[in-house]
């Protein structure tokens, strides 16, 4: 069994089978990072550069251990320490890195389609860490994976991503990936924040937080982006918070039931409530520890494919 | 592929799972301090059949564990068909064990030395003993096996097909001849 696919872009057009077989690795790295010497050697010999043209710390993080868990070599590169302050193209800098000779590169960049750029400019295996508003796979595979650990399955599954549609690249990403998997797949947020014609996705939409909460079995709440101009679509965070913020009373008044993910970093106070954020519905740090288990994955998946 | 010869029948297999269990016992002086660990896939399902006799010979039921030890391979970059990899459940502390090694067939040893790496990361055995039911030699490492089945000699282009109920429909191993 191998992937259909040579790099990680983004889960559009990306198979069932290839989804399955990362989420079913990832079990088995999920039990390599309970182990007391968390490390195997499989990518012995294999080196990835991490490019981030954009600040991250979870994705960053995550795919720097998921590299070093599994022995590959790993050069980090970002911008604010790097020759692009002194001007040199993005095709300059990633062709030097390749003269290098490394085998796969993991991309961040402000721009969507800078990783579909890069296959283009490159031989190395490339990952999407997240491109502008358009994909950040690894993020919708480990939202999956959490999923289906914890509630068996993702196939029937209701879930509803609620909170910046517009602007976010992790909320693509899951539609494409949980619509391919057989989920219900529905968002929750001020009609200014809902890109037009979703409903050609086949996502249901909802305005009604409370209504939404009520009838999904999971809600992934996304963090409101102001550094990409998220508050121009709302009155203020504090309105957002009254009318879009999971709080307990949401919860307990409507689903009880209910699976609460957040991909981090979480505005407190805005879409959810310190007392959710630390709550008992949410499995924010698991998510974070899959993070690990899935991006190992996929780099072993796509750094041993031949 | 041409089947040579079937060279343990079902019960041949029985007879040898109880030796081996015995032998293991008597080596290590009862259960008491061993573990036992099946290597995936019919490896596993050989250390089931052993534990099953140890208990019903020693009435102490010693801890099994299954290894995948695809993650430590040596030969990602030189096959054809990427392996699949699956879960490693042990969920003992093998330190201080005496850890049973239990697989189907060994041959070049490779597959020992991944799984000895990996049993290293795991934790520090008091001993690591090599328990398989047919060695068919052309070792490419330095292993040897302390409990072995059957020695069975082969040629480079035959193979040892064992078949166990548990996934396949019959109990036997046979040789088979691979033509090319």
């Amino acid at each position: 069994m191998s992937l259909a696919i040579n790099h990680l872009l983004g889960l559009q057009n990306v198979s069932k089978n290839d989804i399955q077989l990362i989420l079913d690795t990832a079990v088995t790295f999920r039990e390599v990072l309970d182990r007391p010497i968390k490390k195997v050697p499989t990518l012995k010999g294999t080196t990835v550069v991490n490019l981030f043209y954009e600040n991250s710390t979870r994705t960053r993080l995550s795919f720097e251990l998921a590299e070093k868990r599994l022995s590959a070599d790993t050069l980090n590169f970002s911008t604010s320490t790097s020759s692009t302050k002194k001007g040199e193209t993005f095709k300059d800098t990633v062709r030097n890195i390749e003269a290098m000779k490394i085998d796969m590169i993991i991309v961040r960049h402000k721009s969507a389609g800078v990783p579909l750029y890069l296959t283009k400019i490159s031989n190395a295996s490339i990952i999407n860490a997240g491109d502008g508003q358009h994909e950040h796979p690894t993020q919708a595979l480990l939202d999956m994976y959490s999923i289906r650990e914890k509630l068996g399955k993702l196939k029937g599954l209701k879930i509803c991503i609620v909170g910046d549609i517009r602007h976010s690249r992790v909320a693509l990403s899951n539609i494409y990936g949980l619509k391919t998997m057989g989920a219900e797949v529905s968002v929750c947020a001020p009609p200014t924040m809902i890109p037009k014609n979703l409903e050609t996705f086949g996502v249901k939409v909802y305005t009604d937080i409370h209504k939404a909460t009520r009838e999904n079995d999971v809600l992934n709440v996304l963090r409101i982006q102001l550094e990409r101009n998220a508050g121009s679509s709302i009155p203020s965070l504090r309105e957002y918070h009254n009318y879009f913020g999971i709080t307990s009373e949401v919860i307990e008044k409507n689903n009880k039931d209910i699976l609460i993910l957040h991909p981090g970093p979480i505005n407190r106070g805005v879409e959810m409530s310190s007392e959710v954020a630390d709550g008992p519905y949410q499995i924010i740090l698991d998510q974070v520890t899959n993070g690990v288990a899935i991006r190992m994955a996929v780099l072993y998946l796509l750094g041993t494919k031949n | 592929m041409v089947i040579k010869a079937k060279i343990i029948d079902e019960i041949g297999l029985q007879r040898t799972i109880t030796r081996l269990a015995h032998e293991i016992l008597e080596r290590n002086k009862g259960s008491e301090n061993i573990v036992l660990v099946g290597v995936r896939t019919r490896g596993e399902f050989l250390a089931r059949r052993i534990l099953k006799k140890i208990v019903e010979i020693d009435g102490n039921e010693p801890n099994l564990g299954i290894l995948d030890a695809t993650l430590y391979r040596d030969d990602f970059r030189t096959r054809l068909k990427q392996p699949q990899v699956s879960v490693t459940d042990i969920t003992f502390d093998i330190t201080d064990k005496d850890v049973i090694l239990i697989d189907d067939v060994l041959y070049t040893g490779r597959t020992t030395r991944a799984a000895l790496d990996a049993l290293m990361d795991l934790g520090r055995p008091r001993t690591i003993q090599y328990c398989v039911l047919v060695d068919r030699g052309h070792r490419e490492m330095p292993i040897k096996a302390d409990f072995i089945g059957k020695n069975i000699p082969t040629s480079l282009n035959e193979e040892i097909k064992v078949k166990m109920k548990e996934i396949d429909d019959e109990d036997a191993v046979y040789l088979i001849e691979i033509e090319n």
